[in-house]
C-alpha cells in the first residue's frame, strides 16, 4: 500500500509526465489558452490513462513479453518488437470504445469530453505512460496507480498553465515572446516549482 | 530553372530555418527535450527523427490516392510505427548504449506530432518527391533545434561536448562550477522559450511585424 502511495505521489509531482518527461507538450501548448477546454482535456487524459495503462499491461504480459505466450503453448516466442505498434493500436481502439460508451451513457459528459477524445489518441503522454510502465516493470496494481497518477499530474499542469495564461494576456511582453515563447518559459518555472517535491519520500 | 527556385529546394530548406517545426509550428516538442542533456543522444535522436519523417512522408504521399479519408489517421500511424520499429531495432543492434539512454523516447516518435503533422498537412496533398524533401527538411530543422539545446545544456551543465571535457581544469580550480540546473528539465523549457523568442524577434522581424 505504501509502495502504491509512493508511485502515485511520485508520478503526480516529482516525475510529472509533462514537467519532468516533457510528454504531451503539443496538446499542452495548443489547448492551455483556455481554462475551460484545458480542464475538459485534463479530465479526458486522466480517464484514458487510467484505462489504457492497465489494458496495455495485460497485452504486454500475456502477449508480447518474452515467454508470455506460454499459456498458448509457445514459450519461446518473443514478440517484444511489436510493442510500439500494438500499444498505439490498442490506445486508438480504447479511445474509440471509450468515446462510444460515453456517448451512450452520459450525453453531458460526451459534450464535455467528446471533442478531445480523438485528440488524445496521438497524445504522447498516453503512449509514454504505457512504455514507462513496461520499462519500470510495474505489476498490475502498480500500473493502474501509475496511470492514474500520471493523468492527475498532467491535469494539474495544464490547469495551472491555463490559469496563468489568462493572467499573462494582460502582460506587456517584448515582440516575439508573446504566446508560445512565454508559455515555454513559464512552463520551465513551473517545472522548477514541481521539483521542490523531490525531497519528499514515503 | 536554377537550384534555388526549384520547389524541391524550397520544400527542403524552408522548414530548417524559416518554418521550423519546433520553434514556429510548435510541433513535436514532446519527446524532443528529454534527450538533450548530451549531444550524443540528441544527434542520434535527430537522425532517427529525420529518417522517420522523410520516409513516412514519402510512403504516405505515394499512397495518398488509395487511402480512404475516414481511416487515414490509422493508416498513417501504421506507416509511422513500422518505420519507428525499424529504427529502434537498428539502434538496439548497432548503438546499444545510446539506445538504452534514449529509452522510451525512440518509441515516442510515433506520437510525435511533427511526423503526423507533416503527413497530414503536406504529404496527403503533394507528390512523393516533394513530400520526401519536405519530410527531410522538417527532420533536419527538428534536429537543428535538438542539437542547439543539447549543445548549451551539455556545455554549461557538465562542461563537456560529446562526453569530452571542454572546460579546462584550471578554470575549475579558479572557482568555476558547472551549472547543475542545466541538466534538469526546467532548463530545457526555458532554452526553447528563448530560442523561439530569438527566432521570432530576429529572423522574422521584417515579415512578422506588419
Amino acid at each position: 500500500m505504501e509502495n502504491l502511495m509512493g508511485i502515485f505521489l511520485n508520478s503526480v509531482f516529482v516525475g510529472n509526465i509533462l514537467l519532468a518527461y516533457f510528454l504531451g507538450m503539443c496538446s499542452f501548448v495548443a489547448v492551455s489558452g483556455n481554462l475551460k477546454t484545458a480542464t475538459g482535456l485534463g479530465f479526458a487524459v486522466i480517464f484514458v490513462l487510467a484505462i489504457t495503462t492497465p489494458v496495455n499491461w495485460f497485452i504486454h504480459h500475456y502477449l508480447l513479453a518474452p515467454g508470455a505466450l506460454a499459456w498458448a503453448g509457445l514459450p519461446d516466442v518473443d514478440l517484444n518488437f511489436l510493442r510500439f505498434i500494438t500499444f498505439i493500436a490498442s490506445i486508438a481502439a480504447m479511445v474509440q470504445i471509450v468515446e462510444m460508451v460515453i456517448e451512450r451513457i452520459s450525453q453531458a459528459l460526451y459534450t464535455a469530453l467528446g471533442v478531445f477524445l480523438p485528440l488524445i489518441a496521438v497524445n504522447c503522454a498516453i503512449l509514454g505512460t504505457s512504455l514507462f510502465m513496461v520499462e519500470r516493470n510495474y505489476n498490475f496494481s502498480e500500473s493502474l496507480v501509475f496511470g492514474l497518477g500520471s493523468g492527475t499530474g498532467w491535469f494539474l499542469a495544464i490547469v495551472a498553465m491555463a490559469s496563468l495564461r489568462q493572467k499573462l494576456r494582460y502582460a506587456d511582453l517584448p515582440y516575439g515572446l508573446e504566446g508560445y515563447g512565454i508559455t515555454m518559459i513559464v512552463t520551465g518555472l513551473m517545472a522548477m516549482g514541481f521539483m521542490i517535491f523531490s525531497g519528499i519520500a514515503l | 530553372m536554377s537550384l534555388q527556385s526549384s520547389p524541391y529546394y524550397k520544400a527542403l530548406t524552408e522548414p530548417i530555418l524559416g518554418n521550423n517545426p519546433i520553434n514556429i509550428q510548435m510541433l513535436g516538442i514532446c519527446s524532443a527535450l528529454a534527450v538533450t542533456v548530451q549531444l550524443n543522444t540528441a544527434i542520434v535522436m535527430g537522425l532517427s527523427m529525420t529518417f522517420v519523417t522523410a520516409f513516412s512522408s514519402l510512403i504516405v504521399s505515394s499512397m495518398r490516392r488509395h487511402i480512404p479519408r475516414n481511416i487515414r489517421i490509422i493508416v498513417e500511424l501504421f506507416v509511422i510505427s513500422s518505420l519507428v520499429i525499424l529504427t529502434d531495432q537498428v539502434l538496439k543492434a548497432f548503438l546499444y548504449d545510446i539506445s538504452k539512454q534514449l529509452s522510451v523516447f525512440v518509441g515516442l516518435i510515433i506520437t510525435n506530432c511533427a511526423v503526423m503533422g507533416r503527413a497530414e498537412t503536406y504529404a496527403l496533398g503533394n507528390p512523393p518527391g516533394l513530400s520526401f524533401c519536405d519530410g527531410l527538411g522538417n527532420g533536419l530543422g527538428y534536429s537543428l533545434v535538438l542539437v542547439g539545446v543539447a549543445f548549451i545544456r551539455e556545455l554549461f551543465g557538465s562542461g563537456s561536448l560529446f562526453g569530452l571535457q571542454i572546460v579546462p581544469e584550471t578554470l575549475y580550480q579558479a572557482g568555476y562550477r558547472d551549472m547543475g540546473f542545466m541538466l534538469l528539465a526546467p532548463a530545457a523549457f526555458i532554452i526553447i522559450g528563448l530560442f523561439v523568442w530569438f527566432q521570432k524577434a530576429v529572423l522574422q522581424k521584417d515579415e512578422g511585424k506588419g
